[in-house]
């Protein structure tokens, strides 16, 4: 039961766009009724509001609004501009997209006959045709999902990454999302697809940054499938720009005995939809949900998390830590579902929060949805100030108080960092949770 | 070194410490025992500026400056250190990365260089050597999962460090099996001094085995009612402290 909404602006220019694109006949043709179903779904879903239960603290009012369309092709981009985002050397491959577009100029990608694949979704409908078709949008509940259904109906390009049975991929692959200036506000709907193959391993890194980009909006996908006993990293960096809206969704599809971490930071965006939901499909499958996100100024971020224990004998753990600053608020919404068939479920979260000021906001909230029997989940969230026995006992040593200050904040995002078992990923992100934290430069002179 | 006059000290409303007087001289070793509750930790945070404490009367000064407006940082580059009763963890902030901190910041303010990361870990390897002290500590967080003997050890080794002019140990051996005991008496030994003054607070006697004290105090519900030398820790221990309390009986015949 779809409750008859009016259609706002924003859709109406969606609606638009779609019948400009010829009603989404790009691609292949076992594509198009999936993008036209996907836009119906979207229409008639239309965005999300604060009466929606998974949207009760995030008002999307402004990104309802506001006319957002893709932009023109043209970037004068070069590796240069690049270079803070880049771990040159230490990246098996790298596929940037500007405003949305791959840019192969910018790209290193990894195209082996019957290997590892790293390149754009567009390539690999002609380089692994069937592999695309039995995978994308199979994943994602669109049905129930408007920007998802939205991505859906618009999916034009974006990072393909495959491991196949028994590889090993030592080095992260790095996919780049970078939004430049563009004369009017723009919209991107990136789509990932990451397959990894039975007992195949890999790293892939997804990162959102602005290099000129000021009020745009990213509304990306990623499906993760993990064969059986593949091991998978998964990283999602977000540096959008401050008055950035996006929403991203990282939804995994888990076979028996694989192993997935989908690490989140989030340090960018004005408005954030960051969701993560594994499917835990397949017995004895494990799951490592871990991020800090750590808004600042009017930064709203919303971390919404659907853990699906679908079969017996599958472990997930989710840890997110969150420090606001300024007026900030955050969400963290921790589902987690334990279907009937899924005995011996072992389900864990936590969620801690440091508000800096007064007026920084937390909203916290753990649901558990339990239909088997034989279970254990544990949930706790605090929300707090920084412990004062901790600061005085730093003090107590000589360290000055905005020091003290400075290592216990570093500390309280250094439990979530630690669990990033990719070196260059960490050290980066690290350096870049260090400049984020007021005085962080003292931190720069203890390594 | 250390003048403690007339401190009366509330916490939340309530009287804490009512009227102590102490003085501690430079090269002195000083005990404080005292039943639970009766003010000793009160006393040692007031001395290193633990927030909390309402100071109603009475002052304190130590190398002839008023302590009480220093802020707890400044104490502790001037020289004050305080081994906690019950040390803090603190997860996630490497036990390098403080120390560097601390001792970067005390070797400043003592107009000495500041080390680099290097030679703050040869001097750290060093110092938890000449301690007998694991140097597994180190690669871990600030007392994160430490036993409370460690945690304890943590606290010499961090002293040792540091390098205080005063020091003061509330309860470190509180807990302590004999080798423990040893480390943090050695730990106390080494750094005596002419320079150095030492405020040791303990419940027990064992404890002053292996750090023989110049002066034995007896705190009782917020003041000093007796001084002597080591012997009195003995008698303390054999007579309990309400023994200490009463006064003596050739005192009270005099008055
Ligand atoms: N933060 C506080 N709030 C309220 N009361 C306090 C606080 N800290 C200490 N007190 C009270 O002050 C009194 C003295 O406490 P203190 O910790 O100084 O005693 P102590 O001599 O160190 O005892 P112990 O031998 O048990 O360590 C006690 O009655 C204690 O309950
Ligand atoms: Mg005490």
């Amino acid at each position: 039961m779809v409750p008859k909404v009016e259609k706002s602006k924003a859709l109406e220019l969606y609606l638009e766009q779609f019948k400009r694109l010829e009603n989404g006949a790009g691609g292949p043709e076992w594509l198009r009724p999936v993008r036209q179903a996907a836009m119906a779904r979207s229409s008639e879903l239309g965005f999300p509001t604060v009466r929606d239960e998974d949207w009760k603290f995030t008002n999307l009012t402004p990104l309802s609004k506001k006319a957002f369309a893709p932009a023109a092709a043209e970037t004068k981009l070069s590796l240069d501009d690049l270079a803070g985002f880049v771990f040159r050397g230490q990246e098996s491959a790298r596929l940037v997209f500007v405003n949305g577009r791959y840019e192969p100029e910018l790209s290193d990608s990894c195209a082996q006959p019957g290997g590892v694949l790293a390149c754009s979704l567009r390539q690999s409908l002609e380089l692994q045709p069937e592999l695309v078709k039995l995978h994308l949008a199979k994943y994602l509940d669109y049905e129930h999902d408007f920007f998802g259904a939205l991505n859906t109906a618009f999916v034009e390009d974006g990072g393909f990454v495959y491991v196949p049975d028994r590889v090993v991929v030592e080095r992260p692959i790095h996919l780049i999302y970078v939004s430049t200036e563009t004369p009017s506000p723009a919209v991107t709907h990136p789509r990932n697809l990451i397959i990894v193959g039975e007992a195949g391993e890999g790293a892939v890194v997804e990162e959102y940054v602005s290099q000129g980009g000021e009020e745009y909006f990213t509304n990306a996908v990623t499906e993760i499938v993990a064969g059986p006993s593949a091991v998978l990293e998964h990283y999602r960096v977000q540096r959008e720009s401050r008055r950035a809206f996006n929403v991203g969704t990282v939804r995994v599809q888990q076979s028996r005995s694989s192993n997935v971490s989908c690490h989140g930071v989030h340090l960018g965006g004005g408005l954030v939809r960051n969701n993560v939901h594994p499917v835990l499909a397949g017995e004895g499958a494990e799951c490592l949900i871990n991020g800090v996100f750590l808004p600042a100024g009017k930064q709203h971020i919303d971390n919404f998390m659907r853990v699906e224990h679908a079969s017996p004998h599958c472990d997930s753990r989710q840890f997110y830590n969150g420090i606001l600053n300024d007026s900030a608020s955050g969400v963290f919404s921790g589902r987690i579902i334990v279907h009937k068939e899924a005995q011996k479920t072992d389900a864990k979260q936590t969620n801690r929060n440091l508000l800096l000021t007064d007026e920084a906001q937390m909203d916290s909230k753990p649901q558990l949805e339990i239909y088997a029997d034989d279970v254990k989940c544990t949930h706790g969230a605090t929300i707090g100030q920084l412990d004062d026995d901790a600061i005085f006992y730093l003090r107590a040593r000589g360290v000055p108080e905005d020091t003290a200050r400075t290592l216990l904040l570093f500390g309280f995002a250094a439990e979530n960092l630690e669990r990033m078992r990719q070196a260059p990923i960490r050290d980066y992100v690290e350096s870049l949770v260090t400049e984020w934290l007021p005085h962080g430069e003292v931190l720069k002179k203890l390594r | 070194m250390l003048e403690i006059k007339n401190l009366h000290v509330n916490v939340e409303g309530k009287k804490i410490l009512k009227g102590l007087n102490l003085t501690v001289n430079a090269g002195e070793v000083h005990s404080i025992m005292g039943p639970n509750g009766s003010g000793k930790s009160t006393l040692a945070s007031v001395l290193a500026g633990r927030g909390g404490y309402e100071i109603t009367d009475g002052e304190v000064l130590y190398k002839g400056r008023d302590l009480l407006e220093l802020e707890p940082e400044e104490r502790a580059c001037e020289g004050v250190f305080l081994a906690f009763q019950y040390p803090v963890e603190i997860p996630g902030v490497g036990s390098i990365q403080f120390l560097t901190a601390a001792l970067n910041a005390v070797r400043q303010h003592r107009g000495l260089e500041e080390l680099d990361a290097l030679d703050a870990l040869r001097l750290f390897k060093e110092k938890v050597k000449a301690l007998h002290v694991s140097d597994e500590l180190l690669g871990r967080s600030v007392n994160e999962g430490f036993s409370g003997g460690e945690k304890k050890k943590n606290e010499i080794f961090q002293m040792a460090v540091l390098e205080p002019t005063l020091a003061i140990l509330d309860e470190t051996d509180s807990g302590l099996d004999i080798d423990a005991l040893r480390v943090v008496a050695e730990g106390v030994n080494a750094l005596r001094s002419p320079e150095r003054g030492f405020l040791v607070i303990t419940h027990y006697q064992r404890l002053l085995n292996y750090i023989v004290p110049d002066f034995v105090h007896v705190l009782v519900d917020g003041r000093i009612v007796r001084s002597g030398d080591k012997k009195l820790a003995l008698h303390l221990e054999e007579y309990g402290y309400a023994w200490a309390g009463d006064r003596d009986p050739a005192e009270a015949a005099a008055s």
